[in-house]
């Protein structure tokens, strides 16, 4: 495992979480996570061999609900919080995405 | 409610009158709202035939802002929901409605809930009403302030790894995270699904116990609502605790505790005794990695429940972005400036540890690890040590100051060294005063030296009863959770 980040690295990182980082918070950013990442390598030493794991803490299966309708937001709420939306035509407007 | 009680229009305008005097002072309160509260108010007034018997008659609540109130904004503490205001209730506000309470404003907390301090808020730190230079915890420090500030008797949170029972230990009132699965999740705005719980903040165990009972339940909208029956948590606050078995992991308890908060627990420890309760010390062999696990989960949780904040669909969108723009640097410079320096940092962190090449080392490990800990308790409550708690103090240290551990997220997070298993195990958990530092030298402006310290009780899972009745047992014969902190 790295004992540090590049920059280069949290570059990539910030690519797949969709987040243009400014360049002094990737130098930052750099640091604090390989700090974490210090600090949670101590679960290296735990032998899990034949361990399971543990994903969730459910107490029962989901079920299945009658095939009926429920109430549900109007059109207009469900667009209502949007930054950009066509309230009549209940669409969010997004920015091109075809040149 | 007798008749001789204030109306509920009188409750809760003292209320919105206390909040309007001290949220400068204490910046725990996002929103206030006072004309949907005093509207709310009048109408249980006018119509006592419909609310006799209702629990919560007129009763004022706070509501930690990452928790969806129709018509009532909902930040999250964050610029990305800075003007949100959701088009439908949680689950737990149509309850409280139910039961006749009222809403009086929304809470400041750690933004998306993310933080140990209340320092992440985008709002700026609420303050811890015993000490206006410290922190009240976090992340639901705004609700505990104002529950421990005398604002409101009664106050939600959410406690995702500690977040209810850490700030409810420094600001000095009782909290309770509940099992997982006891509360809907339903309109709480997601940090880490697995772990994430609503639970009640109170001056005293009772009302904390009576509030649980109103939101807890199954509920069709949250698949991972529990549909066991809730007991009646009320009636088992009976004092009496004689043969209660109650763990103490002494050696996990060795280190890293402050020398006050280790007395006052000690001593806490002993008065539990002389009411007949048993202290068996226990083992938590892999308590000591709960930290790391939990920083590995919720992350990678975090980064994909965040996933959803895009500028589409509601809050933030970058303003700077023009048509000329991709919908992808829309998403990213959106996100890049919506939210703050911590929810970047686990947004990272989670992805990271996601990604094909380090998802066994650092994902799987953590879930494997969640596991021991998990059977770590379950040895506990059964086994030969057959315990019916377990007995912590709720955080190592009394409230630090503000600003004092904002430069190493490291250094932040063993602030819940004690808390976060018990969401890891899915298990509930209460903290309930007991004790306060003494006076230290040049003590704060707010005239108070001591601090606030708690006792952490961990149960079996939907055992919420016995840790009510251990923990109010306890506040018979102390006086702590009839102290207030002084305020102008």
């Amino acid at each position: 495992m790295p004992a540090e980040l590049t920059r280069e690295q949290v570059a990539a990182i910030a690519a797949l979480a969709n987040l243009a980082l400014e360049p002094d918070e990737l130098d930052l950013f750099a640091a604090q996570l390989a700090n974490v990442l210090d600090a949670v390598n101590t679960l290296s030493e735990l032998d899990t061999s034949g361990v399971p794991p543990t994903a969730a803490i459910v107490t029962r299966h989901p079920i299945d609900r009658a095939d009926a309708l429920q109430p549900a937001l109007d059109r207009e709420s469900a667009v209502g919080a949007a930054p950009d939306a066509s309230p009549d035509a209940a669409y969010f407007r997004v920015p091109r995405v075809l040149g | 409610m007798s008749e001789s009680q204030p109306s509920a229009r009188e409750r809760c305008a003292a209320a919105l009158d206390r909040a309007d005097r001290l949220n400068g002072a204490l910046n725990a309160f996002n929103t206030i709202a006072r004309e949907q509260a005093l509207e709310r108010a009048a109408a249980i007034d006018a119509d006592p035939a419909r609310w006799l018997g209702a629990p919560l008659a007129g009763v004022p609540i706070a509501i930690k802002d990452n928790i969806c109130t129709r018509g009532l904004r909902t930040t999250a503490s964050s610029r990305m929901l800075a003007d949100y205001v959701p088009p439908y209730d949680a689950t737990v506000i149509s309850r409280l409605e139910q039961a006749g309470a009222v809403v009086i404003g929304k809470t400041n907390c750690d933004e998306f809930a993310m933080g140990s301090s209340n320092e992440n808020s985008a709002f700026g730190p609420a303050r811890n009403p015993w000490a206006l230079d410290r922190i009240p915890g976090g992340t639901s420090g705004g609700s505990a302030a104002a529950v421990a500030a005398r604002i409101a008797p009664i106050a939600l949170g959410s406690d995702t790894g500690g977040s209810i029972r850490q700030p409810s230990a420094m600001c000095g009132v009782v909290g309770v995270k509940p099992t997982y699965g006891r509360v809907s999740r339903y309109g709480l705005i997601a940090h880490a699904s697995s772990l994430d719980q609503i639970g009640p903040i109170a001056t005293r165990v009772r009302d904390a116990a009576a509030l649980l009972q109103v939101i807890a339940g199954g509920d069709p909208s949250d698949a991972t609502s529990a549909l066991e029956p809730v007991p009646d948590c009320v009636s088992a606050l009976t004092g009496d605790i004689r043969g209660v078995r109650i763990g103490v992991p002494k050696r996990l308890l060795a280190e890293g505790v402050d020398g006050e908060v280790s007395s006052a627990f000690f001593a806490s420890l002993g008065a539990l005794e002389s009411r007949g309760a048993a202290i068996v010390d226990i083992e938590l062999p892999h308590a000591k990695y709960a930290i790391a696990t939990y920083y590995l989960v919720s992350t990678a949780e975090a980064s994909s429940n965040l996933a959803r904040y895009d500028g589409v669909r509601y809050g933030y969108r970058d303003p700077g972005v023009g048509s000329r723009d991709s919908l992808r640097e829309m998403y990213a410079t959106t996100r890049a400036r919506g939210f703050g320096p911590e929810v970047k940092r686990r947004i990272m962190l989670g992805t990271y540890v996601l990604s094909a090449g380090y998802y066994d080392a650092y994902y799987l490990k953590a879930q494997q690890a969640r596991t021991l800990i998990l059977r770590d308790y379950e040895d506990a409550f059964g086994g030969t040590a057959r315990v019916d708690a377990v007995a912590m103090p709720t955080s190592p240290v009394p409230a630090f100051r503000i600003g004092e551990r904002t430069a190493d997220p490291v250094q932040m997070y063993l602030a819940d060294v004690f808390t976060v298993s018990a969401n890891l195990a899915g298990l509930p958990a209460i903290s309930v005063p007991c004790g306060f530092t003494s006076p230290k030298p040049g003590a704060s402006a707010a005239g108070v030296g001591g601090l606030p310290v708690g006792l952490q009780l961990t149960g079996r899972r939907f055992d919420e009863p016995t840790l009510f009745r251990i923990a109010d047992a306890y506040e018979r014969d102390f006086e702590w959770s009839t102290r207030q902190p002084t305020l102008a």
